[in-house]
């Protein structure tokens, strides 16, 4: 989905608020309750199987957009990880509320996603390709910056994984290859590019030889 | 429904009542959120990636196995773990800087690099470095100069990346140990470059804080 978090060339951002090898990142968590996000997503997706990465991933962006710029980072996966444990029906939203003292804002619905397409022969080193032009309503890993461009393979995985614009959604998966896309800078942003390129790693069903 | 999105429970009370609500019900095993803190809070550190780095700069037949198969490189460690599946390591040479991000949520190799630290998922880092790459650099302090090319890999599905810088001059004779102390979390990311100046000074940091 074109949703908020797809953040990959929006501008009108300041600075990174950050210095290189100006800290230790010691201790890791600033908050005593930031190490429960992980650690009730991984119980969720690893330990109980109740929801998958990819889902936890979709619950956040179906937060509502103003929700989701205004909480931070582990906020987010609070969020997203509750509202998979309530729409699983491990919990209820009620009872969540009730223990927080207040409202507890979860995701927005999702829709149904969309299967993987049609095996086709997989591309190798060098092809030039093309990012499928779609506008996918649900999940999907492919950033709107790179839509409908041109690109060359570097890299195809050893390693097949779920297609996650079905796995977003919960459905049954087919599982791909990724490819390391190379796309050259002035591709994406014109003259003002100022990276040489960008490599975005992208399900084969995103491609299409170019 | 402007207003009222964000009127909520704070953070704090809201991951507390997921907590409970998972553990009323059983569905918390005995230690798991302890030993899942505890991995993510000392096990996977960038100190991990560091000792890699420097193994593949004494080591040329581990920098090529690094660089064919980082994931069964970073194995030899034990640097195993969730989002360290299929690491890639990126070549930095002299004239090209590699630097990563995820602009769609915050996907980090965990195992060799720690958990992703608060600038690497801001809005400001997620949207500006894959257009305005070389301004955000150089305001995080690496200012290259216009013979580095600047290639950056964003993080969209399920390869995790980790820069392999190169030995920069005035190590000669250095063991790995030291070699690992000037390799950062940011040189790691990619925002940074070793300095030798900092080694053996206790990770390669020129100040404190977390
Ligand atoms: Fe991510």
């Amino acid at each position: 989905m074109d949703g908020i978090h797809d953040l990959g060339g929006v501008q009108g951002f300041g600075k990174v608020a950050h210095k290189a090898n100006s800290v230790a990142y010691r201790p890791v968590f600033h908050e005593p309750w930031e190490h429960l996000a992980y650690s009730l997503l991984f119980l969720g997706a690893d330990t109980l199987k109740v929801f998958n990465v990819d889902e936890l991933r979709h619950a956040i962006e179906r937060l509502d957009p103003r929700q989701y710029f205004a909480s931070p980072y582990y906020d987010r996966i609070v969020a997203g990880t509750a509202s998979l444990y309530v729409e699983k029906g491990v919990l209820s939203h009620a009872e969540l509320e009730a223990l927080a003292g207040g409202r507890f804002a979860l995701a927005r619905p999702q829709g149904l996603g969309r299967p993987a397409r049609e095996t086709r022969p997989p591309f190798e080193v060098g092809d030039r390709v093309r990012v499928a032009g779609a506008f996918v309503p649900g999940h999907t890993r492919m950033p709107g910056y790179v839509r409908g461009k041109h690109g060359t393979i570097l890299h195809r995985t050893g390693v097949k994984w779920p297609f996650p614009d079905a796995a977003g959604h919960g459905r049954p998966a087919a599982l791909e290859p990724t490819y390391h896309v190379e796309f050259k800078g002035s591709d994406l942003w014109g003259e003002t590019a100022e990276a040489a390129s960008v490599v975005v790693d992208l399900w084969e069903g995103y491609l299409d030889k170019a | 429904m402007s207003g009222p999105i964000l009127e909520q429970a704070p953070v704090a009370d809201r991951a507390r009542a997921l907590e409970a609500a998972l553990r009323r019900r059983h569905l918390v095993p005995e230690g798991f959120v302890e030993d899942f803190t505890r991995l993510m809070e000392q096990d996977w550190a960038p100190e991990n990636g560091a000792r890699v780095v420097a193994r593949a700069w004494v080591d040329p037949g581990y920098r090529d196995l690094l660089l064919k198969d980082g994931t069964s490189a970073c194995a030899q460690f034990g640097y195993v773990g969730p989002q360290g599946e299929y690491i890639v390591a990126l070549e930095n040479t002299p004239t090209l800087q590699n630097v990563i991000v995820c602009t769609l949520c915050s996907c980090t190799a965990w195992p060799v690099l720690g958990l992703p630290p608060d600038w690497y998922k801001s809005f400001e880092y997620r949207a500006r470095v894959v257009r305005e790459s070389r301004s955000v650099l150089r305001e995080m302090g690496l200012d290259l100069p216009p013979e580095v090319d600047i290639r950056v890999w964003d993080t969209t599905a399920e390869t995790r990346y980790m820069v392999l810088p190169f030995r920069p001059a005035g190590t000669e004779g250095w063991d790995e140990a030291k070699l690992a102390s000037i390799v950062t979390k940011d040189v790691l990311i990619g925002i940074a470059r070793p300095d030798p100046a900092a080694g053996g000074t206790g990770g390669g940091l020129r100040g404190g804080g977390y």
